[in-house]
């Protein structure tokens, strides 16, 4: 069709045909994909989601996660281990005789050392839930900050932020010390739980999440009249549910193998895994105390990332905002 | 049109107009008016200041100096650093290594986090938590790569040499830890069980952050498999958290040290597996020469840094 010839009006016409028929197709696949989509039954359906895909995937992520918890398999077959069996040639994959003997000596020794091991079982326990709630506390609040707010020095903080990232503890660790000692520290709680309270990463991780919710969000809630606060912990928070539970994973394993190196040096003051790691290296039968060890300090951040997984659920953060 | 030149016209003079002066009264305003962001950052930031800022900006001078922690740092200026990169064979050696290792710890792994990440998304509620555990597991077990010393034993009690002998693969054992041959592909192969940690779980609560209608709606776009919807919706939406799990890769890739330490016994054979953190290591806390071991830190910490801008760049092109 030779559009030269035509009138502007003739013109505006026939592309007006030629858009209706375009929509008209566009409008005809979209409904053929839409049924596509719903099952029979109206649930909605995921596209290219197909059985055969998944078992795929199964399979494939089956073969390396064998390889990944393979190790980790060996540490709990050699705790249980007897003495006779774990200098066995060639060595076996599992315990022939499994026996708690190792958890048992492991106890027994812990129990008889001149402070209680209830005593190291209160420090640890305490130093991890103190730990943990004031770091969930502060970064969450200080990450919303970071993450929604505009203020003078906002961008210079949160590179701050970053760039200590990068540092690591070699170097610092004795002005940390010269810190920590002209603040009477030294020996006390305070030692152990304090310095791991403001860990970047688990700000760092809240701020880059947050950063991901919709302002609008925020903007409705302004307008309701709520203040910074209230909008951290009662719209923020409950939207960044994966996050949240991704820094208590972090903060709970750094504050539960937090030894305090040489900050603190008192008995009384130690926590579980300084005591574990003590008698293992001066046990008898090392190799399967080691294990032992290993394994008992393995199940309070086991049972931690379980309960915290099994809490993500599927929130629907931006359900009913449109931006 | 003249109405838009106006309005450029006013908004330029109004920048030219602020003084100095203007200006600080203006930065002063606005942090009144936000007041209540200084007072919510604060209580993070005093222990923030107190236990990382401080002592880093203290340790900073101590490269310059001659230091071994008995007597008062004596200041050298730029020796150290001459020494380092002129008269230190092992240090040169150190970065090769550190390179190797970064490359695998570093690139590899982050993509397999991502990957990882993004399969396990795919999967029932139920798997996505089993896998989850099962590849963050070694992270989690703090110091159980002992048991890789069981595994790699050049003895006979070694599973490896067990296992390799009894299908008549080899006759002899092989000295994983300590052949100079071995030592570092195994030492590697380590350092990537242990790299599934912060940026893997990060990504998976990226994954789970996803809105869904967004699927949806691509769906109805137009969007034919997975690979479209992971290209133009699951990545652009997930680009804060890919940054994040980059830093901490960046993090981990730099600061190898400890797993081949712990395996392959220090110092390894020929430094093979000798990255900078192990020489920082070396000079620190055995030879107690602070100031040498602050400078391979400064010149580590640079090397980062250079790293990490590079990285954001990169992915700030690609997210928005």
């Amino acid at each position: 069709m030779k559009k030269k010839n035509l009138t502007p009006s003739q013109l505006a016409e026939q592309q007006a045909k030629e858009n209706a028929a375009a929509l008209a197709a566009l409008q005809k696949r979209r409904e053929k994909e839409h049924k596509k989509m719903m099952k029979k039954d109206g649930t909605n359906k995921r596209v290219g989601k197909s059985w055969r895909n998944d078992v795929g995937i199964f399979i494939l992520l089956t073969l390396l996660g064998l390889f990944m918890i393979f190790p980790i398999y060996l540490a709990v077959v050699n705790s249980l281990k007897p003495v006779q069996e774990v200098y066995l040639m060639p060595p076996k994959l599992y315990a022939m005789e499994p026996t708690l003997d190792n958890f048992r000596d492991l106890f027994k020794v812990a129990s008889d050392s001149w402070v209680p091991f209830s005593r190291n079982v209160f420090n640890s326990i305490f130093v991890t839930v103190v730990a943990t709630v004031f770091h969930v506390a502060f970064a969450c609040t200080a990450a919303f900050i970071l993450a929604k707010c505009k203020f003078p020095g906002a961008a210079a903080l949160n590179r701050i932020i970053v760039v200590s990232l990068l540092f690591n503890s070699t170097v610092t660790y004795i002005m940390q010390y010269i810190v920590m000692a002209n603040l009477g520290m030294i020996n006390t709680y305070a030692a152990l739980i304090l310095p791991i309270i403001p860990s970047t990463m688990g700000l760092f991780l809240m701020r880059q999440s947050m950063t991901t919710l919709p302002d609008a969000m925020i903007e409705a809630a302004e307008i309701d009249g709520a203040g910074l606060m209230r909008i951290c912990w009662g719209i923020i928070m409950p939207n960044s549910k994966p996050a949240l539970m991704t820094i208590i994973i972090f903060e709970f394993q750094s504050a539960w193998n937090a030894t305090g190196g040489s900050l603190v040096y008192d008995e009384a003051l130690k926590t579980i895994p300084v005591v574990v790691q003590q008698i293992a290296a001066a046990g008898i039968a090392r190799q399967g105390a080691i294990a032992a060890s290993a394994v008992v300090l393995m199940i309070p951040p086991l049972a931690v990332f379980i309960a915290a997984q099994r809490n993500v659920m599927e929130t629907m953060a931006h359900a009913g905002m449109k931006d | 049109m003249a109405q838009q030149a106006a309005q450029k016209e006013i908004l330029l003079r109004s920048e030219r107009k602020m003084s100095r002066k203007e200006k600080r009264e203006y930065t002063l305003h606005e942090m009144k008016r936000n007041k209540m962001c200084y007072i919510m950052l604060a209580p993070f930031m005093i222990l923030f200041i107190i236990f990382t800022a401080i002592p880093v900006v203290m340790s900073l001078p101590i490269g310059f100096t001659s230091f071994d922690m008995a007597s008062f740092p004596k200041w050298v200026g730029l020796e150290n650093f001459y020494t380092l990169f002129l008269n230190d064979d092992v240090f040169i050696k150190a970065i090769r290594t550190t390179l190797i290792f970064a490359i695998f710890t570093g690139p590899l792994s982050y993509a397999m986090s991502f990957m990882l990440a993004w399969l396990i998304n795919e999967l029932h509620p139920t798997l996505k938590t089993i896998f989850t555990l099962v590849f963050y597991a070694p992270s989690m077990a703090g110091n159980i790569y002992f048991v890789w010393q069981l595994i790699f034993s050049g003895d006979s009690y070694g599973y490896l040499n067990a296992f390799l002998s009894e299908f008549g693969i080899t006759t002899s054992a092989i000295q994983w830890l300590t052949d100079a041959n071995y030592v570092l592909p195994c030492v590697i192969v380590v350092q990537l069980w242990v790299s599934m940690g912060a940026g893997f779980l990060a990504l998976r609560a990226g994954f789970q952050g996803i809105d869904k209608s967004m699927y949806e709606a691509g769906a109805i776009e137009g969007i034919k498999n997975r690979w479209q919807e992971l290209i133009h919706i699951t990545i652009p939406s997930m680009g804060p958290q890919l940054m994040f799990a980059a830093v901490m890769q960046i993090v981990s890739a730099f600061t190898v040290d400890i797993v081949g330490r712990t395996l392959a016994g220090f110092p390894s054979t020929d430094y093979k597996v000798h990255t900078i953190m192990t020489h920082a290591y070396d000079y620190g806390w055995v030879r107690y020469e602070m100031g040498y071991a602050s400078a391979i830190c400064f010149v580590l910490f640079i090397a980062m840094y250079i790293c990490n801008n590079l990285v954001s760049k990169l992915l700030s092109r690609y997210m928005d």
